[in-house]
């Protein structure tokens, strides 16, 4: 299968027939668990992931003390994949959390001053958790679409005093970007993007780009044993630059 | 990150003096452990890290063995007094993810497939942070590999850029890297320029980023110099 699969790449042909910047068809569904403040699931073909959001109060960072703060983590559960077991996260569940996280953060999507409640002492968390459901190649697009999908579904509850009234709103979470992040792969000198479950163990190396709105490039993460020219890396962001406008217009 | 009003840049010159493309004193020894295979200490300013290998050694639990290559195993660690506030021992979410990228970005560079059913193991501990860890640990590694006399193609080394007060610079220092706009850790094979670790956060343009992955590459063969004198240090000593 692998060396089927390279073969056809350097035909110039991949083994879904689709083009070499070409994603796999893509449905995302938002508000589907109404315990969650905000949640969605996204399909990149047979690839699935659901993300949760959920808000408490708790206490600010000290060094952003009129910051609410915003924390990712992934759960590769094992029915998503013969590969995956239970137990606490691995490496690559780590890595991938960390990346969705550093995309989200640093593109400042959230207005996280807005998540204050009172300086220094009570501010909003905003939980997002990932769940990968099936395992079928480009988890970590999948997942931060998902996790952008999730935060814009997102709505803050009304606090009673103490209490957090989980069934009534104060209004949605304050989105101001959406980052889209984008892994191109390469395999010999040809790039593709969405790589699927069969490309991933042909690839080389992977680059994930984070792209935000006005094209600026907010997170960068290789991946992969293999080795990149400097020139390799001008041509894949550009090809996650001009993606990213693609996606980012399926995600309102 | 978060951005301060306070200006990082003066005058064209950095807080602690240094150009924007200027690297901060560094200090390179080889073989500082004689009970491990290969080991280094590299110091980047108030960074210090020291690395060790052992192996190739035999690799068990044997279910772990991969019967055509050896593997590389590798594992970042900061020691709770490299930081201001105590960092509780034991791997953290950080440090687990920079394990995994420092192996991949020396994986490239070593003949694994000369050692079947074998392991090396890389420790890395940062014993004092001041910004560009892993880049400083990644010098380390390459420099503890080679003292191994692990088969390489080529050593790997790292460096850190980043954009602060819209300037680019290079090797963050702690301050630098908590203040910065952007920061990227760069690992490449300097012989044939060709980049295994690339990671970055912060916002740039793609004109920007290009700049900064252009002067990592000239930051690195500045620092693979120095990794060369230090390996010829150690025969030196001899």
């Amino acid at each position: 299968m692998e060396k089927y699969a390279l073969e056809l790449i350097e035909k110039g042909k991949r083994i879904d027939e689709r083009k070499f910047e070409e994603i796999r068809p893509l449905t995302i569904k938002k508000g589907m668990i109404e315990k969650a403040e905000g949640s969605a699931s996204v399909k990149l073909g047979e690839t699935e992931v659901i993300v949760g959001v959920k808000l408490n109060v708790g206490e600010p960072y000290p060094d952003a003390k009129d910051e609410g703060v915003l924390i990712v983590n992934a759960e590769f559960t094992p029915l998503a994949s013969p590969d995956f077991e239970s137990g606490p996260p691995g490496e690559d569940a780590v890595e991938l959390a960390r990346v969705v996280d550093r995309g989200l953060r640093e593109s400042k999507c959230i207005e996280l001053k807005k998540l204050c409640i009172v300086p220094g002492e009570k501010v909003w968390i905003a939980f997002v958790d990932i769940h990968i459901i099936n395992h079928q190649g480009n988890l970590l697009d999948a997942a931060a679409l998902a996790s952008l999908a999730a935060l814009l579904n997102a709505k803050i509850p009304k606090l009673d005093g103490e209490n957090v009234l989980r069934k009534e709103f104060e209004g949605q979470l304050p989105v101001v970007f959406k980052p889209i992040n984008i892994t191109v792969g390469k395999v010999g000198e040809k790039f593709l993007v969405d790589p699927s479950f069969e490309e991933e163990s042909i690839l080389s190396s992977k680059l994930s780009v984070c792209v935000r709105d006005d094209e600026n490039i907010c997170a960068l993460q290789k991946q992969g044993n293999g080795e990149l020219n400097i020139e390799d890396i001008e041509k894949m962001v550009d090809i996650a630059i001009l993606k990213s406008k693609e996606i980012r217009k399926l995600v309102e | 990150m978060s951005e301060t009003d306070e200006k990082m840049i003066v005058d064209g010159k950095r807080l602690d003096g240094r150009l924007p493309n200027q690297l901060r004193p560094i200090k390179m020894e080889v073989k500082i452990i004689n009970r491990a295979n290969g080991s280094a200490l590299v110091n980047f300013g108030g960074t210090y890290a020291i690395a060790s290998v052992h192996g190739p050694r035999a690799l068990f639990p044997r279910w772990m063995q991969e019967s055509d290559t050896g593997i590389l195993r590798c594992r970042y660690n900061m020691a709770p007094f490299s930081v201001e506030d105590r960092k509780s021992p034991g791997p953290d979410r950080r440090s687990v993810e920079i394990s995994k990228v420092a192996r991949l970005a020396m994986e490239p560079a070593i003949f694994l497939e000369d050692f079947p059913k074998a392991t090396i193991d890389v420790f890395i501990e940062v014993l004092q942070a001041d910004g560009s860890t892993r880049v400083t640990g990644i010098n380390a590694a390459s420099l503890a590999l080679a003292d191994a006399g692990v088969p390489m193609k080529d050593l790997v080394t790292a460096c850190s850029v980043g954009k602060i007060n819209g300037t680019l610079i290079v090797d963050l220092n702690g301050k630098e890297d908590n203040n910065s706009e952007a920061d990227m850790a760069v690992a490449m094979l300097p012989t044939k320029k060709k980049i295994t670790l690339l990671q970055m956060d912060g916002v740039v343009s793609k004109e920007e980023l290009m700049t900064l992955v252009n002067l990592a590459e000239k930051s690195c063969e500045k620092i693979y110099e120095l990794q060369k004198q230090a390996l010829k240090e150690k025969y030196k000593r001899i």
